[in-house]
C-alpha cells in the first residue's frame, strides 16, 4: 500500500467528550439483560396490555428461555468473534411506552431519494409514528402501519403467522424480542397484489441517553404478489443506543420479494438484526444488505426454502473502517426440491474495522436438484484491519451443485499500477478499484433510483466525504448534487 | 442378421419419442440415419445401448440372435456394440490409458481371455492413435477433460479402434467438425470398415456421408422411419431440405 | 432401461471388505483397566522412564482431568468411558537367542499385513517402525540410517538414548494444554516414533511407522516426534490397522514435527483402522492431534493423508508457518462409507512473512455416512505477503449420506491472499454411462472415477503408498452405490 491512504471516511470522534463519558459512568449500573428481565416481571400488565392471548403466551415462553439462557457471549461459537459483552453488559434506558416529548419526525427528518416514490413507514425510537396512528390502507389492497395496531385488527392473521419463524431458540436477542417488544411494523400484500411503489421503513434513534430499541416486524406476502421493501437504520445523534429488531416474511407461493437493508449508524451504537425469511414453492427472495456505519453490527438472515423452486439471492456489501465491526449471519435452508440460493457478501475494511461473514447452507436430505452458491470477497487496507470469514455447507442430498469461495486480499497492485501509469493519481486508482469491488453487488439492485442513490453513497463513503449531518446521515436528500469521480475517464 | 430391431416403442418421463421404429442392418452394411432435430435419433442410440432412462414399452432388439432389452449397458458393450457420443463426457483425473486399458480388459474378460499384457497395450494404442491422427500426449491426459470439440470426436473413433466393435454407432460424429477433422474421423471409419462389422451414421448433413459412403440412408421423423433410400436420398435431402418428408409424411398420415 | 444392473452386484460384495480384520492370539502384559495416577506410574515403570518423563506424564493428566470431551466437531457417538479401558498392553518378551530377534509370531502377523520386518526381504528403500498396540516391536535399517547421522528408533528408545533431544523437543509443537486428547495422550502414551535428521542431510529411506492395534479393550496412544534440522529431507509414512471387533476402540495419537531452516518433512499417512461394520457395529475412534512447526525460514511440512478406516476420525493435520518463506501443504482424501463419521482438516497458522499454504481437500460419502471438512486458514499480523489456497471438494454417492465443510479463514494481514473454493456434487449419469457402454461395469466404473477425483492427493503419496491407497478406496466404498 501506498503513502497517500484515504480513508474511507472520517467522522468527528466524540466519545472523547467529556459530557458522554460522564453520562456513560452514571448509567454502568445494571447489566441490560438484568434490568429487562426485572421490567418484564413488574410491568408484565403494560407489556402485555395490547396482546392477543397467543401472544401474551408466547411473551412468557420466550422470557422464560432468556431468564435461563440470557444475552449470547463470546463463549458461544455463533458469537466467538463478536464481543457482543461490550453491549449486553452496559446500561440501556427500555421504554415500554413513547414519551410524550417525541417530536414529530417530520421535523427531524425527511427522506427525499430522487425519484425514488415510496410510502414511507417511519419509527423514532422504536415507536410508530405516523399522524393517523392507525393502519393504511392502499388502494391496492396492501395494508400496512403499526405492528400493534394490526395485532387487534387482525389477530387471526397474528395467531398464524406472528411468532412461528422467529425461533426464540436462536438467541437472546430474539427471545427477549419475542418477550417484550412492543411495537414495529405490519405489512399486508393481498394475493395477486403487484406493489408499484417500495415501502420504507425509517428507524431513526434521537434520544439524549443511552437507549435499547426494540422493533418486530411481520410482512405478509400473498400468492403472486411481488413487493419490495426499504429498510433504514439511522442515528442521528451521537449517543449509544442498541437496537434489537427482529422481522418475520412469509413469502407466498409464486410471490416476488424484494429487501433493502440500509444500516448508517454512528460508532456508539449497535444493531441486531435478524431476519427470517419463509419461501412458498416458486417464490424469489433478493435481499440486499448494506452496511456503511456503525459500532457494531449483526445481521441475521435465515431463509427457509420450504417450496420446490424456490429461489432466493443474499448479497451484502459491507463498507467499515474506524473501530467498527460487522457480522453477518446467512442461513439458508434448503427443504425443498429444485431450489437455487445465490449468496454474495464483499466488503472492505479500513483502520481497525473488523468483520464476520458466516454463510451457512443447509440441504435437507429431500431437497435434490439443489443449486447453491456462496461467496464471499474482503479486501483488507490496514495491517489492523480483520476478517473472519466461514462459508460452511452442510450437505445431505446428493443430486446437488452447491460451490462456495472466499477471498481475502488486497487491490489488485498490477491494476493500481497500470492506473498510475496512464497518470491517475494512486488515491484515485484507489477508488477506481473499490468501487469496481463493490460493483458487483450495486449493479444488483433492481430499482433504478435507488441503484444511482446507493451507488452514489458508495462513492462518497470510499471518498472519505459522507459524514454525519445535522439532521440524516444519508445525505439522500440532495440530487442536485451527484458525486462523481474527478478523474478523466478517458485516460483509462 | 446383425441387428434388427423391431416395431420399437421408447419412451422418455411418460412421453413417446420412438413410436414405431423398425430397422434391419446387416454385417458389411453402413446405415444413414437422417432427420431433422428432435424427431428421436439420440433416443434410438441410446435404445440399443442400453441407457437408464429410456423406458421400452413396446417392440424387441435383437442382436447377433438375441433380444438384449434388459441386457446392462456393459454387456451390450462387450458383446460388441460400441456408441461414438454426441457430447463425450469429461472424467477428471481418469488417464486415457487407465481408462482405455480398463475397458479393453473388461472386454477380455467378458470373453475370458486373460488381460492384454501392458507392453503389449502400450503398442496398441500407439497404432490406433496414428489412425486418428491423434499426435498429442493421450495417454496421460484425462478422459476427454479439455479436449476440443474436434479431439473429442477423435478419441471417440481411437476408442472404437481399440474396442473393435460388431456394430458402431455414430451419433452426430460430425457436429462441430471443421472438414479437416471431419476427413480424419471418416478416414479413421473406412479404415475400421469390413465385412465383420456394421456402423449406424446417425447425421444431421449430408456432409459426413461424402467421406462414409452409406449403403443405405434412411430418414426419421416423428418416431418413425418414415423414408429409405440408398445413398441418392442422402444427396436429395441436402438439395430440397426436410419439409418434402414432412409434407409427404402429413399427407400420408 | 427399467432395471439398473449395478445394483444388485454391488449388494452383493458389502461385507467382508475389511482385509485386515484378523487378530493374532499373543500373550500380553496388561495394565490394569482404567486411568488413575497409578496407571501413569505403572505405564512409566514398564518403560522403565526417567522421573521426568513420568512427572511430564503426571502434569498432562491432571490437566486432563479439568479438560472436559470436545464437542464442536460434527461427529456423534456414544460416550467413551475413559474407566473401562486399559491403558497398556504389550506382547509378552519370550526367551530370544538374541537382543535383536523378533518374536516369530510378531513377525508373521506383520508379514499378514504386508510389512516385512525382514531386512533381507525389503525390496523398496523403507525403514520401518512396527508398533503392536502399546510397544514398537522392530525398527529396521537402524544401521544403515546411523550412517547417515540420522536417528530412527521407538519412541521408548529414544527417552533412554536421546533423553536431551525428547526434552528439547517434546510437547514443543503439540503441547500436553493443548486439548483434550492431546493431553490424555501426554499422560498415558505409551510408544511411538521418533526421528531425527540432522544438519545438511538428505535421509537415504523413506522412513516408516506401521501402527497396530490387536489386543482387545485396549486403547492406542503412540507419539511420534520428526526433528529435522537445517537442511535436511525426509519423507515419512505412517499406516495403521486393526482386528475386527464389536467394541470401539479409542486410538488418541499426537505427532509432532519440528523443520528448521531449509528442512523439509513429508508426512504420508493411509489410515486404514477397521471402520466398523455395515450396521456401524465396533471400529476405531480416532483422535489425533497431528502438527508440524516450519521452525526455519524456508522450511517446508507437508502432510498427505489417505483416510479410509476408524469408525469416527477427529484429526487435523497442522503447520505453525513461523520461518519467513515457509511452506504448509495438506493433501487429504477422506472417504467414509456406512456408518462412518470423519471430522477432518487442517489449520495453517501464518506467522512469518512470506508464509505459503496449499490446502486440498477431496472428501467421499458414502452409505450413510458423514464427511466434513474443517479448517483454519489464520494469517496473523506480521505474516505480510503470505498466501493460502484451499480447494475443498465432496462427492457424494448415494442420499443417505452426507458432505460438509465448515473452512475458518481469519485473516489480519492487509498483504496477504486468502483463496477458498469448495464444490460438492455427485458422480454424474453421464460419466457411468460413458464407461458402462466402453464395457466397464458400474463398481468398476465408480473406482475409476472416485480415483480420478483423488487423483491430486493420491499423486503427492510416495509409490510405495499410492497403489495401497487407490485399491483402498475402491475397496471402502464397494457397496456404496445401489
Amino acid at each position: 500500500m501506498n503513502g497517500s491512504k484515504s480513508s474511507i471516511m472520517r467522522v468527528p470522534d466524540i466519545t472523547n467528550s467529556p459530557k458522554v463519558m460522564e453520562n456513560m459512568k452514571l448509567l454502568k449500573e445494571i447489566p441490560l439483560g438484568e434490568m429487562l428481565i426485572d421490567r418484564f416481571q413488574n410491568q408484565f400488565d403494560v407489556i402485555t396490555a395490547n396482546d392477543i392471548p397467543a401472544v401474551t403466551a408466547m411473551r412468557k415462553e420466550a422470557m422464560n428461555h432468556f431468564i435461563s439462557n440470557g444475552f449470547p457471549s463470546s463463549s458461544d461459537e455463533k458469537w466467538r468473534h463478536t464481543e457482543i459483552e461490550s453491549l449486553t453488559e452496559e446500561n440501556f434506558q427500555y421504554y415500554l411506552k413513547p414519551l410524550d416529548s417525541e417530536q414529530d419526525i417530520e421535523d427531524l427528518f425527511k427522506c427525499e431519494v430522487h425519484d425514488f416514490d415510496t410510502e414511507i413507514i417511519s419509527l423514532l425510537n422504536g415507536w410508530y409514528v405516523n399522524k393517523h396512528a392507525g393502519l393504511t390502507t392502499l388502494p391496492n389492497g396492501i395494508v400496512y402501519g403499526s405492528l400493534t395496531n394490526a395485532m387487534k385488527l387482525y389477530p387471526e392473521l397474528f395467531e398464524q403467522y406472528y411468532g412461528n419463524l422467529a425461533d426464540i431458540q436462536v438467541n437472546g436477542f430474539v427471545s427477549v424480542n419475542t418477550a417484550m417488544v412492543q411495537d414495529g411494523v405490519f405489512i399486508y400484500i393481498p394475493d395477486g397484489v403487484y406493489a408499484e411503489k417500495t415501502i420504507q421503513i425509517i428507524k431513526l434513534i434521537d434520544k439524549k441517553e443511552q437507549l435499547f430499541v426494540q422493533n418486530r416486524n411481520l410482512i405478509i406476502l400473498g400468492k403472486n404478489s411481488s413487493f419490495s421493501l426499504m429498510h433504514c437504520d439511522d442515528s442521528i445523534n451521537h449517543f449509544s443506543s442498541l437496537i434489537n429488531t427482529v422481522t418475520e416474511v412469509y413469502v407466498g407461493e409464486n410471490a416476488h420479494f424484494n429487501l433493502y437493508k440500509l444500516q448508517n449508524l454512528n460508532n456508539q451504537s449497535g444493531l441486531i438484526n435478524s431476519t427470517f425469511i419463509h419461501q412458498e414453492a416458486n417464490s424469489t427472495t433478493k435481499s440486499n444488505t448494506l452496511t456503511f456505519n456503525g459500532g457494531m453490527i449483526r445481521n441475521n438472515i435465515n431463509i427457509d426454502l420450504q417450496g420446490e423452486n424456490a429461489h432466493a439471492d443474499v448479497l451484502g456489501l459491507y463498507l467499515m473502517d474506524k473501530n467498527q465491526h460487522v457480522d453477518n449471519q446467512i442461513y439458508i435452508k434448503h427443504n425443498a426440491a429444485h431450489c437455487t440460493s445465490n449468496e454474495k457478501f464483499k466488503g472492505i475494511l479500513d483502520d481497525e474495522a473488523s468483520a464476520v461473514f458466516n454463510g451457512y447452507i443447509y440441504v435437507a436430505r429431500n431437497a435434490q436438484k439443489t443449486n447453491a452458491y456462496q461467496n464471499n470477497n474482503n479486501i483488507l487496507l490496514t495491517p489492523k484491519a480483520t476478517i473472519n470469514s466461514m462459508p460452511f455447507l452442510e450437505i445431505y442430498a446428493d443430486d446437488v451443485k452447491c460451490s462456495h469461495g472466499a477471498t481475502i486480499g488486497q487491490l489488485d497492485q498490477e491494476a493500481m499500477f497500470y492506473m498510475r501509469q496512464r497518470g491517475i493519481s494512486s488515491s484515485n486508482a484507489r477508488l477506481l478499484l473499490m468501487y469496481a469491488f463493490t460493483a458487483e453487488i450495486i449493479n444488483q439492485i433492481s430499482i433504478e433510483a435507488l441503484r444511482k442513490r446507493i451507488d452514489d453513497m458508495v462513492k462518497k463513503r470510499l471518498r472519505g466525504e459522507l459524514s454525519v449531518c445535522e439532521k440524516c446521515v444519508l445525505h439522500c436528500g440532495s440530487p442536485d448534487k451527484e458525486y462523481h469521480f474527478e478523474i478523466d475517464m478517458s485516460k483509462i | 442378421m446383425l441387428l434388427n430391431i423391431k416395431n420399437l416403442h421408447v419412451s422418455i418421463n411418460g412421453k413417446e419419442i420412438i413410436k414405431g421404429l423398425n430397422l434391419g442392418v446387416n454385417k458389411g452394411e453402413v446405415h444413414a440415419i437422417m432427420g431433422p432435430n428432435g424427431t428421436g435419433k439420440s433416443t434410438l442410440a441410446a435404445a440399443i445401448t442400453g441407457r437408464e432412462g429410456y423406458e421400452i414399452t413396446q417392440g424387441e432388439i435383437w442382436y447377433k440372435n438375441k433380444n438384449i432389452i434388459g441386457m446392462p449397458a456393459e454387456e451390450r458393450a462387450n458383446e460388441g456394440i460400441f456408441l461414438s457420443f454426441q457430447y463425450p463426457v469429461e472424467i477428471p483425473g481418469v488417464s486415457m490409458t487407465n481408462f482405455m486399458r480398463t475397458a479393453l480388459n473388461a472386454q477380455r474378460e467378458y470373453h475370458e481371455l486373460p488381460a492384454i499384457p501392458a507392453g503389449e497395450f502400450l503398442k496398441l494404442m500407439e497404432e490406433k492413435k496414428n489412425l486418428v491422427e491423434i499426435h498429442s500426449k493421450l495417454n496421460n491426459r484425462s478422459v476427454n477433460e479439455g479436449f476440443s470439440g474436434g479431439e473429442k470426436k477423435k478419441n471417440e473413433i481411437f476408442q472404437m479402434a481399440m474396442l473393435q466393435p460388431s456394430l458402431a454407432i455414430l451419433d452426430e460424429t460430425d457436429s462441430g467438425l471443421d472438414i479437416d477433422a471431419l476427413k480424419v474421423v471418416a478416414k479413421g471409419v473406412t479404415g475400421l470398415r469390413s465385412e465383420e462389422n456394421a456402423f449406424i451414421v446417425i447425421t444431421h448433413y449430408q456432409r459426413l456421408l461424402d467421406y462414409i459412403v452409406p449403403d443405405f440412408v434412411h430418414v426419421l421423423f416423428d418416431g418413425k422411419i418414415v423414408k429409405s433410400g440408398g445413398k441418392n436420398l442422402a444427396l436429395e435431402l441436402e438439395e430440397k431440405g426436410y419439409e418434402w418428408i414432412k409434407e409427404q409424411y402429413h399427407a400420408g398420415s | 432401461m427399467e432395471n439398473n444392473p449395478g445394483t444388485n452386484i454391488l449388494d452383493e460384495v458389502t461385507q467382508g471388505d475389511y482385509k485386515f480384520g484378523f487378530y493374532t492370539d499373543i500373550e500380553n502384559d496388561f495394565a490394569p483397566r482404567g486411568l488413575t495416577e497409578e496407571t501413569i506410574h505403572f505405564i512409566s515403570a514398564k518403560k522403565e522412564e526417567p522421573e521426568w518423563m513420568l512427572q511430564f506424564r503426571l502434569k498432562a493428566f491432571r490437566h486432563w482431568l479439568t479438560l472436559k470431551e470436545p464437542e464442536w466437531a460434527h461427529l456423534h457417538h456414544r460416550p467413551i468411558n475413559y474407566q473401562d479401558i486399559i491403558y497398556y498392553a504389550a506382547p509378552k518378551k519370550k526367551e530370544l537367542a538374541s537382543l535383536d530377534e523378533v518374536d516369530p509370531e510378531l513377525l508373521e502377523t506383520f508379514n499378514k499385513l504386508g510389512i516385512s520386518l525382514d531386512e533381507q526381504k525389503k525390496l523398496t528403500g523403507v525403514a520401518v517402525d512396527a508398533v503392536i498396540d502399546s510397544v514398537s516391536v522392530k525398527t529396521t535399517f537402524q544401521d544403515t540410517l546411523g550412517k547417515h547421522g540420522v536417528i530412527f528408533c521407538s519412541f521408548s528408545e529414544a527417552v533412554k538414548n536421546h533423553p536431551e533431544l525428547i526434552k528439547k523437543y517434546m510437547g514443543s509443537v503439540v503441547q500436553y494444554t493443548d486439548n483434550y486428547f492431546a493431553a490424555l495422550n501426554s499422560a498415558v502414551f505409551s510408544d511411538g516414533s521418533f526421528c531425527f535428521i540432522p544438519n545438511d542431510v538428505r535421509c537415504p529411506l523413506e522412513l516408516s511407522t506401521y501402527f497396530r492395534i490387536n489386543a482387545a479393550n485396549t486403547g492406542q496412544f503412540e507419539r511420534t516426534l520428526i526433528v529435522a534440522e537445517s537442511n535436511s529431507y525426509v519423507s515419512y509414512m505412517e499406516g495403521c490397522t486393526a482386528p475386527m471387533r464389536d467394541e470401539n476402540q479409542l486410538h488418541a495419537a499426537i505427532v509432532e514435527i519440528v523443520a528448521m531452516e531449509n528442512a523439509e518433512v513429508k508426512y504420508s499417512t493411509v489410515q486404514n483402522w477397521y471402520p466398523g461394520d455395515k450396521n456401524g457395529i465396533g471400529g476405531i475412534y480416532n483422535f489425533v492431534t497431528k502438527r508440524g512447526l516450519c521452525k526455519g525460514n524456508n522450511s517446508k511440512i507437508s502432510w498427505t493423508q489417505v483416510e479410509t478406516g476408524s469408525a469416527i476420525t477427529w484429526k487435523y493435520p497442522s503447520c505453525v508457518l513461523m520461518g519467513d518463506n515457509s511452506v504448509g501443504e495438506f493433501y487429504s482424501v477422506a472417504v467414509t462409507n456406512h456408518y462412518q463419521q470423519a471430522d477432518t482438516g487442517t489449520k495453517m497458522i501464518h506467522l512469518g512473512k512470506n508464509t505459503r499454504s496449499t490446502i486440498i481437500s477431496k472428501g467421499i460419502s458414502a452409505g450413510k455416512s458423514n464427511n466434513s471438512y474443517r479448517g483454519l486458514v489464520k494469517i496473523l499480523p506480521n505474516a505480510s505477503n503470505s498466501r493460502n489456497f484451499s480447494q475443498c471438494d465432496s462427492l457424494l454417492l448415494g442420499d443417505k449420506c452426507g458432505a460438509h465443510t465448515f473452512p475458518y479463514i481469519q485473516a489480519g494481514n492487509e498483504t496477504s491472499i486468502v483463496e477458498h473454493e469448495a464444490t460438492t456434487s455427485k458422480i454424474s449419469e453421464d460419466q457411468l454411462f460413458y464407461c458402462n457402454q466402453r464395457g466397464i461395469n458400474t463398481e468398476k466404473a465408480i473406482g475409476l472415477i472416485v480415483n480420478g477425483y483423488a487423483k491430486e492427493v493420491l499423486n503427492k503419496l510416495p509409490m510405495e503408498f499410492a497403489v495401497e491407497a487407490q485399491k483402498l478406496l475402491a475397496i471402502t466404498l464397494e457397496g456404496s452405490v445401489g
